[in-house]
């Protein structure tokens, strides 16, 4: 169905388009206009699929899992294999300074989707075009509690890609804006003694010290304290003015609306909606509003 | 317009994607795929060039050291003694093989230095099936950071080893005091631990490239691996002299390669010839630098592309 549709929710009227069009040569296929947009981010027809195995009739028992050898069936259900279908068709272009919130009930495939602009889930169909290298927002899965937050601090930002001297140079500005030491020397303790708060506090300071062109972020602003709160929000919308794109994550619809202009409404796993925020959020809580 | 009508329940059937409506005149003709091509987007998770993805590599060398260090260092983080185990782990180890080989069952199959020999065996043979071990878990078992982050996913197989290579030069400093307190003289052929632990090094990263790939895959291997590592060990001279065995038994010309060419065998006894001097080069087979140099070449290369071939798909569930 839509494969053959053409860019819904396509903005002309995108703000911030401050480049001009692209390179001369390539105007002739489209004969218009001084300010066209440039696309960051295409999705066309993606279909994202999960397997995980285990989950067969029977599941974990031992008998059940010898039947299944015995049987030899060729079918992954048989094997034990269940298919997820996470994302379904969605297909979407967006833009250079958009601000995207992505929308829906848990479970509808929204991190998903931003875990596959990210190129690090495979598609199942469909493909993701991006410009540059898009990267989410977090480091949790770098980070070892074992160790110290000094040395997180750097494991972090090696595995996001930065030098060590990059690092090194941000290494007083990380820790200052995690206000891990506000109440004593904890930087140098290990990450376990933290409290959730301020591990998490932590984690965000390190996530948000990259500058990134195409910036993904999964819910990651309702963390800490209220004057971290406030802290992080101004760090977003500074990483969003160097960003390109920026997409949003959250349930919080607050949030959605301070920060972006555009909404992506997604629904098990199909886009259900596309526009901008206030008509997309007014659906929307009409439709969490009446299920309640 | 748009994919936005296909969930059956309640509001917006027909609510125009607002924004929508004005667009298609434009760029009708043109498919998603044309408009990323015109400007340039490429295909988000594609698995780079061979040569783009050594350069890749190459650039998160810090990152594959830091996250190898980051690992050791936090084995013992609970530990009272700390980063002393570090030592003390692979002393006790060899305190154990020297009181059931040496001192219970007093087996020495006619080697002289026989414990020098056990020890080194044993924490050279330990560096491969760890090694080994690491890799096949090393994509399977970080899906989180797979499925967080971009990198080239050759720094985790990497890092693994590159952390069992940080752990072995502990064992091989407990390694220094066993052979003092033997009282084996240090020689300049010490020096030879050097080239002989680097082609290990790379045929240990090959092997756990390859066997990261297929423990992506196919998870159960990991549960497969302690057999034939535990076959291959003992088919590998880690407790016994490969060239005596050979010596009073009439078998066949290519059970001879296959046991004296046996990559762990050949490293083995190198460690051995290097540290050991009464270990004497007439107990190693012909060429066996090159041969050590041969294996790790095929496992290094060959692991390598093994691993890139597959890039793109780590991380699926």
């Amino acid at each position: 169905m839509a494969d053959t549709n053409t860019l819904p929710g396509t903005r002309r009227d995108t703000p911030g388009t401050t480049d001009a069009p692209a390179p001369t040569a390539e105007h002739e296929h489209v004969p218009a206009v001084g300010d066209e947009p440039v696309p960051t981010v295409v999705v066309d027809g993606v279909d994202i699929v999960y397997r995980v195995n285990g989950t067969g009739a029977g599941r974990g028992s031992a008998t059940a899992a010898l039947n299944r050898m015995l049987r030899r069936k060729k079918s992954e259900r048989a094997a034990g294999v269940r298919t997820v279908h996470a994302v379904r068709n969605v297909s979407f272009t967006a833009y250079r300074g958009e601000a995207i919130g992505l929308i829906g009930t848990n479970g509808s495939g929204k991190s998903t989707l931003l875990k596959a602009v990210a190129g690090l889930l495979p598609v199942e169909n469909g493909r993701i075009y991006t410009d540059g290298q898009p990267s989410l927002l977090g480091v949790n899965a770098a980070l070892m509690n074992d160790l110290t937050g000094e040395r997180n601090v750097y494991l972090g930002g090696l595995a996001m890609g930065m030098s060590r001297e990059q690092v090194r140079e941000r290494y007083q500005e990380i820790v200052d804006f995690s206000g891990i030491n506000e109440k004593g020397d904890f930087i140098t303790l290990p990450m376990r003694t933290y409290s959730s708060g301020m591990a998490a506090r932590l984690r965000f300071s390190i996530a948000a010290a990259k500058d990134h062109d195409v910036l993904l972020i999964d819910e990651a602003l309702a963390t800490g304290d209220r004057s971290f709160q406030k802290r992080s929000e101004a760090r977003i919308r500074e990483l969003r003015k160097h960003a390109g794109t920026v997409f949003l994550v959250s349930h919080n619809n607050k949030s959605i609306r301070d920060t972006c202009d555009r909404v992506l409404w997604l629904e098990r796993g199909e886009l259900r909606m596309d526009g901008p925020t206030d008509e997309v959020l007014k659906e929307y809580e009409k439709f969490t509003g009446g299920k309640k | 317009m748009s994919q936005v009508l296909d969930t059956p329940p309640p509001t917006d059937t027909g609510t125009p994607t607002a924004t929508g409506t004005p667009a298609p005149a434009k760029t009708t003709a043109e498919t998603p795929a044309q408009l990323a091509a015109r400007h340039g987007l490429t295909v988000s998770g594609a698995r780079p060039s061979l040569g783009a993805y050594v350069r890749q590599l190459w650039a998160r060398r810090h990152f594959i050291t830091a996250f190898a260090t980051a690992k050791l260092t936090a084995q013992y983080s609970q530990a009272k003694l700390g980063q002393i185990w570090q030592i003390a782990n692979p002393l006790l180890n060899a305190a154990v093989y020297y009181f059931i080989f040496g001192v219970l069952m007093g087996t020495k199959h006619g080697v002289p230095d026989y414990v020098p020999f056990l020890v080194t065996g044993v924490f050279v043979w330990t560096f491969t099936q760890s090694s080994i071990m690491a890799g096949t878990r090393a994509i399977s078992g970080s899906l989180g950071l797979v499925r967080a982050l971009h990198f080239p996913r050759a720094s985790l197989p990497v890092s693994y080893c590159l952390q069992q290579l940080q752990q072995l030069l502990f064992s091989m400093a407990a390694l220094a005091v066993i052979l003092l307190a033997f009282g084996v003289p240090v020689t300049l052929s010490w020096l030879l631990i050097v080239p002989a632990l680097a082609l290990q090094f790379v045929f240990n990263a090959g092997v756990a490239m390859v066997m990261a790939r297929i423990g992506a895959k196919t998870p159960d291997i990991s549960q497969l691996m302690p057999f034939v590592l535990r076959t291959w060990m003992y088919a590998s001279g880690v407790m016994f002299s490969i060239d005596r065995i050979l010596a009073n038994r009439d078998l066949p010309y290519a059970v001879h390669l296959f046991l004296e060419y046996n990559p762990a065998a050949l490293y083995i006894d190198l460690m051995r010839f290097a540290l050991i001097d009464s270990f004497e080069g007439g107990q190693l087979p012909h060429h066996v630098w090159a041969a050590a140099a041969g294996w790790a070449l095929l496992a290094g290369v060959g692991g390598f592309i093994y691993f890139w071939k597959a890039e793109e798909t780590y991380g699926r569930g």
